[in-house]
């Protein structure tokens, strides 16, 4: 079948703000939105940019906005978006660089800014450190990020206030914050009981529906805040 | 524009981010060049786990490790490779584990472990559970886990900067010349940079996206390898490529061998185990190579489901809690691009180009090499898929990557940061240095007319899936030999569409294609050269593996524009060659 994609283009070299261009291609209803965007590129207009990599949804090169909801082009398939025409945008509250290409480096410094790493006070053993199954479970879920910024840029709280730390980073807090290896959980709640932290979030769930990873994101920014709540009182 | 640095990465998978990790704790200045971000690089898209025998569900020895990897290799293994492989996947798991590493765990909080193809108790006696993981999540974790520390440890990171070019000093590195830095070129504005260093590291994984089915993501275009071969370096046992048994149809998308290792099936059109024809000991969990061609045979022999190019994965029978505790993304992978549901339909699979046990040769601390006499190129570290070490020989076995990685990017950055004490800053010249490259790409850019890489690219992958694949014969070889050649005519009339200086992936992707077909002309005179069926390389005119004539390493180098082909003994400590059963 036909499907008609409305991509909104924009060269920093060439325009003064961005547009829409239409192409159409041939797609069938296994196919992803990346398939239909190497086509374009490939077979119409080798100018059209955007960020790819593994091309199935594990390392969070190409999340885009497309038919209004942020999402991987690489997991999304035609027939699972039911229309014949196609909206295709760069993630919103980012600036563009470039046609889908996003800047991420505002994005990846807040990620960095919650000090995600491993941090212990205890000398290592000679084998593994011991951790109860129960305690694994504990963090499971918010181990899956990739860090596309599918969530942090479909936040409201996010496009009013950029200098929120926004989903994603307390995502990754919260996967050590949950750790029970981990010793630095008061200096991490630290930094998200700022202004710019998690209280910002207004519990919308735009980050929950974004995310490809199926990561329940309110569910772990509620519970980082329930502890900062728990180590006040 | 120009830099110094002590020490370069180039990539950011799992062996660049333990290199660079390694250099930072040693206080070296150094830093990690990506032409992607750090996080997407491929590592993360290994699924199954990490093999160590840490004996924690049932008895094992890195000796059995060691073995495993030797025969799974089809002895073309270097065993003093190996047996480092095997030892230091012990220590280097439990180092993960310390860096925060989440693995699932036992029910008394040890490292949890499972069965992997090709990984057997006491020397192939039945399987082992040898693989170390996290759901099958382990590739993200080991690439998260140490990007995370990298992060902790202030390692300086180009995101998004393409290298383009390796400097040299004192001649060509196939000559006696040192490495002296990169030309790398900024995705963001078009700039040229200039980074000299004592020493630089390749680490840019392998090159899967010269076959039309693969696993391996768009960036995988044998950039590393290729660089060092245009400056003299040679490529190592290239015509050894891993076909992954287990790939989404059409698509190639890896659904982990650890759904097998789990207890899932392989099945033809009747729902017969056909493994039982090929490996009655091992059944689904024989080395790849093995239960691709059994795939292949059954397809050929019309038992393919509905008579088609593919059979059955069946995890039906292990159930839906270890489905979705120890398999939830590959299950994930089948709904969304197959539209099949594995918890109560078979998942129909083929072979997808995967590995490349080939690539730059290097030594045992991951110093490249550049003849049969093992002679360092100075200045020049390889690892991971790039590298060829070689501990994977003719066929890799299952987890094995991530543990070559891991062993061999640490010993990267470690001897990297005794090499760089004594040597000083490379004195090469900014503005000379890079303008070949600077014109190369340049005459990519203006062309006003030719073909697109792209179309170019279509072609060369058609021909290596077609000629070059599981199975070939001199005829294929020969054919893909001319087809190759022609489009490394055709590439000199590359042209882009895009002209401008921004995030220009159309100029990126065109420079890529080069590297492809640099990997490629080399498979192909090498897999012709070796007259004989060896792990991965199967020839339908030589069945037999031929150890008096091919018990040896291929190094192709390229001489005056051509490709010049001589051999490397393989190095055998402990275990004799034998005939290869499961």
């Amino acid at each position: 079948m036909h499907v008609e994609l409305r991509i909104l283009r924009y060269d920093p070299e060439r325009d003064r703000k961005p547009h829409e261009e239409r192409y159409t291609v041939e797609a069938g209803p296994m196919d992803r939105v990346l398939d239909l965007l190497h086509k374009v590129k490939y077979e119409q207009d080798g100018t059209l940019t955007f960020r790819r990599s593994c091309a199935h949804g594990v390392c969070g090169s190409d999340a885009m906005l497309i038919n209004g909801r942020n999402r991987l082009a690489c997991k999304i398939r035609v027939d699972q978006l039911g229309k014949k025409s196609i909206t295709v945008a760069p993630l919103p509250g980012l600036p563009v660089m470039k046609d889908l290409v996003v800047d991420m480096e505002a994005f990846f410094a807040k990620f960095r800014s919650v000090q995600p790493y491993l941090q212990t006070s205890d000398v290592p053993p000679l084998r593994e450190r011991l951790q109860s199954a129960a305690d694994r479970t504990r963090f499971d879920d918010t181990t899956k990020c990739i860090l596309c910024a599918a969530c942090t840029s479909s936040c409201p709280s996010f496009w009013a206030q950029p200098e929120y730390v926004g989903p994603a980073a307390i995502v990754n807090a919260h996967r050590f914050i949950f750790d029970s290896r981990d010793d630095a959980a008061e200096e991490r709640l630290e930094i998200l009981a700022d202004k710019d932290g998690v209280w910002r979030c207004r519990t919308i769930f735009n980050c929950s529906d974004a995310c490809p990873r199926g990561i329940h994101i309110t569910q772990a920014i509620l519970e980082v805040s329930s502890k900062i709540v728990e180590r006040r009182a | 524009m120009i830099r110094d640095h002590d020490a370069l990465v180039v990539g950011a998978g799992g062996a660049g981010l333990w290199a660079a990790l390694e250099l930072a704790k040693a206080g070296v200045d150094s830093a990690v060049l990506t032409k992607l971000y750090p996080t997407r690089s491929h590592t993360g898209a290994a699924q199954g786990g990490v093999c160590a025998a840490l004996g924690n569900q049932e008895e094992d020895h890195w000796e059995w490790h060691m073995f495993d990897t030797i025969k799974g290799g089809d002895y073309l293994v270097d065993q003093d490779a190996a047996e480092v492989l095997a030892r230091e996947a012990i220590e280097t798991v439990i180092e993960l584990e310390h860096m925060g590493l989440p693995f699932n765990r036992t029910p008394d909080g040890r490292i949890d472990q499972r069965r992997f193809g090709g990984h057997t108790r006491n020397f192939g006696e039945g399987p082992v559970k040898r693989s170390c993981f996290a759901a099958d999540r382990t590739g993200h974790m080991i690439l998260q886990t140490l990007y995370q520390q990298c992060l902790k440890h202030g390692v300086k990171f180009y995101d998004e900067y393409h290298v383009v070019d390796l400097l040299t000093e004192g001649g060509e590195l196939g000559g006696g010349g040192r490495a002296a830095g990169v030309v790398a070129y900024r995705i963001a504005d078009g700039e040229l940079v200039t980074l000299r260093s004592k020493a630089v590291m390749l680490a840019t994984g392998g090159f899967g996206r010269m076959f039309r089915v693969t696993s391996n993501a768009w960036s995988l275009t044998g950039d590393g390898v290729s660089l060092a071969y245009r400056h003299g370096v040679p490529m190592q046992d290239m015509e050894f490529y891993q076909f992954h048994p287990t790939g989404i149809v059409g698509i190639g998308i890896l659904l982990s061998e650890a759904a097998r290792g789990e207890g899932g099936y392989l099945l033809d059109k009747d729902g017969f185990r056909f493994m039982e024809r090929y490996a009655p000991k091992l059944m689904e969990l024989a080395p790849r190579d093995m239960v691709s061609r059994a795939i292949h045979q059954e397809i050929r022999a019309g038992r393919g489901i509905d008579g088609k190019d593919y059979v059955h994965l069946d995890v039906r029978h292990v159930g839906r809690k270890v489905i979705e505790e120890k398999l939830p993304d590959i299950t994930d992978f089948a709904r969304v691009y197959q539209g099949v549901e594995p918890l109560t339909e078979p998942v129909p699979i083929q072979p997808t180009a995967h590995y490349a046990m080939g690539g730059t040769p290097t030594d045992l601390v991951a110093r490249v090499t550049r003849d049969a006499a093992n002679t360092v190129v100075p200045g020049l570290y390889a690892a991971g898929e790039t590298a060829c070490v070689s501990v994977h020989g003719a066929n890799r076995l299952g987890t094995n990557s991530l543990v070559d990685l891991l062993v061999f990017g640490r010993r990267a950055g470690r001897q990297m940061a005794i090499d760089v004490k004594g040597v000083g800053t490379p004195d090469v010249d900014e503005v000379t240095v890079m303008e070949p490259v600077r014109a190369e790409l340049e005459a990519i850019r203006t062309r006003q007319r030719g073909e697109r890489a792209s179309a170019l690219r279509v072609e060369l992958a058609d021909v290596m899936m077609d000629d070059v694949g599981v199975y070939r014969e001199d005829a294929g070889l020969r054919r893909a030999q001319k087809k190759v050649g022609e489009l490394r005519d055709r590439y000199r009339n590359v042209y882009v569409h895009d002209k401008g200086r921004t995030f220009n992936t159309d100029l990126l992707e065109a420079r890529e294609l080069g590297y492809l077909i640099d990997c490629a002309e080399t498979t192909v005179a090498s897999a012709l050269a070796r007259k004989e069926s060896r792990g991965a390389h199967s020839r339908e005119d030589f069945t037999e593996r031929d150890d008096a004539a091919f018990l040896t390493h291929t190094l192709a180098t390229k001489r005056d524009g051509a490709i010049s082909l001589s051999y490397k003994p393989v190095t055998i400590t402990k275990f004799q060659p034998k005939p290869r059963t499961y």
